[in-house]
């Protein structure tokens, strides 16, 4: 059974592994979120916003010319379509109408490529909330657009100095960020990572995403579940909110696409399960790229979303008891897949999720398998990544 | 006895604890700054073991720990660099970490190499209490190594007694909603919170830690507890230093004066 447990653990991994500082808010976060989501007023909040202003349902698409490449029925899970273009606005959704229900003011929230910080300004500017969200410099360099979204949409962007200037230094911050205002401020938290209850709580946002399936696999072939579940993982918020009504369906397989960088073993890369080992990261113990002496290694991927050194205690614990199945996704792979959805399709991806598109190449199946791929984002803020690729 | 417990029982006030950050400002200064510390007049020693993403620490630490790093420090190192200190330094000494570096090398490996060399105790800021209780407790006690908890101006009275019941070494108050190396002096809210505390009670020797970097805000924190932990400003006072023994004792004297 695939739960999480009174204490935050999904088996081994888990737990919260936080400075006493970040208790009271960490607990207040614990004793309330479970009793807010559940309310009738906090759902129908939900499901009003991801209807009218998220777009939701988002369409379960049968891709056709891509199934018959494939020789498969592969559908595709348009995430891609949410506000924001990518699913990430969910989770921001949900936890911006539980911070007003704690009576916080502000927010604080960390980005990578800048998406969640993205979601996390819209959802800000949407309740009139005062937003700063932490960047590595190295990232506010590299994606500058989004840089300008936030600030268009409201938002302080405070670049990340310290360690190595990306994703996990942006965290850092955030959390230290939060430490210096425990009271009146949310952090916003994008992925399924960080001290529980973040990982189950911004599963449980992400968890539409299969819940939509299941109905919209029904209308389309007549049964709830397909035979492979495909998403992409840095963090895992995407992965988990597509695998999260199948956890304990086993006749359901669920394929974790991680970056594998410029190859599992060239030391530039972001398979956080082939090459990482149990410790603990941003307060929870999971699997994570690290040295021997337990100093976490820098990640690559041509991806700046799965850029990460870990991957959400849930996803260590669906490796660990072998429920689902991981593969490394290299750049090349990834952008070649990127461009083939685009040409067969017309639909151009985010990088991240062209990681799970190209997961076709690397598991079994057979020819009347329904495959649902969770098409996590759009590939608009890649285009730069696209054209410097330049094989299209 | 413990040097940690033999320290309280006979110095109730103006304990001066110096945290440092081990292989900082060079590989092999660890020894060189624990005597200088001794010899400057304070009462422990922390010795900071350094991690590549420490969310404690502000921005002084986080060099620190950084720099150390790249000059090729390790728990294995320091362990090596401290083989024979009792030799040389009598004072109480505590290792202070975040958890994952300990993890690696193994927890009871840990602790058995902590008490070969001769640390009397230990802080692992991002190790939850009810973890420790499950899982180290016992462990911590099988190698006479005492736990010190930190608290801070939102911990509940109820935990602060949860702490101070499992706690055997010190309880270390964080001065105010910060990182380390925050903001420099005591506000009147930060006072308020000291004084709530110390009408506790508690059975523990309280340190006041976080924003302590002079003779001014040393004696104002030990005018509401046992004493006071430095650490960023001590890290100011050896970076850069070009005699660490001379500029380290100056510095500790002008604060215990």
């Amino acid at each position: 059974m695939i739960k999480v447990d009174e204490k935050g653990f999904y088996g081994k991994f888990g737990g919260a592994y936080i400075p006493e500082m970040l208790h009271p808010n960490v607990e207040e976060l614990r004793e309330n979120y479970e009793a807010i989501m559940a309310s009738k007023e906090f759902q129908d909040e939900f499901r009003g916003l991801l209807k009218d202003y998220v777009g939701r349902p988002t369409p379960l698409y049968f891709a056709s010319r891509l199934s018959e490449k494939y020789g498969a029925k592969v559908y595709l899970k348009r995430e891609d379509l949410c506000h924001t273009g990518a699913h990430k606005v969910n989770n921001t959704i949900g936890q911006i109408i539980l911070a007003k229900k704690l009576g916080k003011k502000r927010i604080i929230a960390e980005t990578g490529a800048g998406q969640h910080g993205v979601a996390t300004a819209t959802v800000c500017a949407l309740m009139g909330m005062e937003c700063t969200v932490y960047m590595g410099e190295i990232d506010i360099a590299r994606q500058h657009p989004n840089v300008e979204r936030m600030k268009i949409l409201g938002a302080t962007v405070v670049p990340a100095t310290s360690g190595s200037k990306t994703l996990k230094d942006a965290t850092n911050e955030a959390m230290r960020a939060w430490i210096n205002n425990p009271v009146d401020t949310h952090y916003i938290i994008g992925s399924v990572v960080g001290p529980h209850p973040y990982p189950e709580m911004v599963a449980r946002f992400q968890s539409v995403i299969s819940e939509e399936i299941k109905w919209q696999l029904k209308e389309k072939e007549g049964r709830e579940n397909p035979d492979i579940v495909i998403a992409c993982v840095g963090g895992g918020s995407n992965a988990a909110g597509a695998f999260y009504h199948y956890y304990n369906t086993p006749e359901v397989r669920l394929v974790a696409a991680e970056a594998g960088g410029l190859g599992v073993n060239s030391g530039k890369t972001a398979a956080t399960t082939a090459k990482g080992t149990p410790g603990i990261l941003h307060g929870s113990k999971t699997i994570l790229m690290q040295t021997e002496d337990g100093q976490v290694v820098e990640p690559h991927s041509i991806s700046a979303g799965l850029d990460y050194p870990g991957i959400g205690p849930v996803h260590a614990h669906l490796f660990d008891v072998g429920r689902g199945e991981f593969v490394a996704v290299e750049d090349k792979d990834a952008m070649a897949a990127g461009v083939e959805l685009s040409k067969l399709e017309g639909i151009i991806p985010a990088i991240e999720s062209a990681h799970a598109l190209y997961a076709l190449n690397l598991i079994e199946y057979s020819k009347d398998d329904i495959i649902v791929v969770n098409l996590s984002g759009r590939g608009d803020k890649d285009l730069e990544t696209y054209i410097k690729w330049g094989k299209y | 006895m413990n040097r940690i417990h033999t320290l309280f029982n006979t110095k109730k006030e103006r304990v001066l604890s110096i945290y440092f950050t081990a292989g900082f400002p060079e590989l092999e200064s660890t020894m060189e700054i624990m005597e200088a510390i001794q010899a400057g007049g304070a009462d422990i020693i922390e010795i900071g073991v350094p991690y590549s993403d420490p969310v404690a620490d502000g921005p002084t630490i986080q060099d620190s720990n950084m720099i150390a790093l790249e000059n090729g420090i390790s728990l294995k190192k320091i362990f090596e660099q401290l083989k024979g200190f009792r030799a040389k330094i009598r004072i109480p000494v505590v290792m202070m970490g975040y958890l994952n570096p300990i993890m690696q090398y193994g927890m009871e490996e840990f602790c058995k190499k902590c008490k070969e060399v001769g640390v009397d105790g230990l802080i692992l800021p991002d190790l939850p209490m009810q973890q420790f209780i499950d899982d180290y407790k016992a462990l911590f006690e099988e190698y006479g190594l005492v736990n010190t908890f930190l608290i801070s101006p939102q911990t509940s009275e109820k935990r602060i007694r949860e702490i101070d019941q499992n706690t055997n070494g010190f309880i270390y108050m964080v001065s105010s909603h910060s990182i380390t190396g925050a903001k420099a002096g005591i506000s009147e809210e930060q006072i308020a919170y000291f004084e709530r505390v110390k009408a506790m009670n508690l059975k523990n020797p309280r340190l006041i830690g976080f924003g302590i970097s002079d003779a001014e805000t040393f004696s104002k924190a030990s005018e509401y507890s046992n004493g006071a932990i430095i650490g960023s400003a001590f890290i100011k006072t050896v970076k850069g230093s070009k005699n660490l023994n001379e500029d380290i004792q100056k510095y500790l004297k002008s604060v215990v004066e």
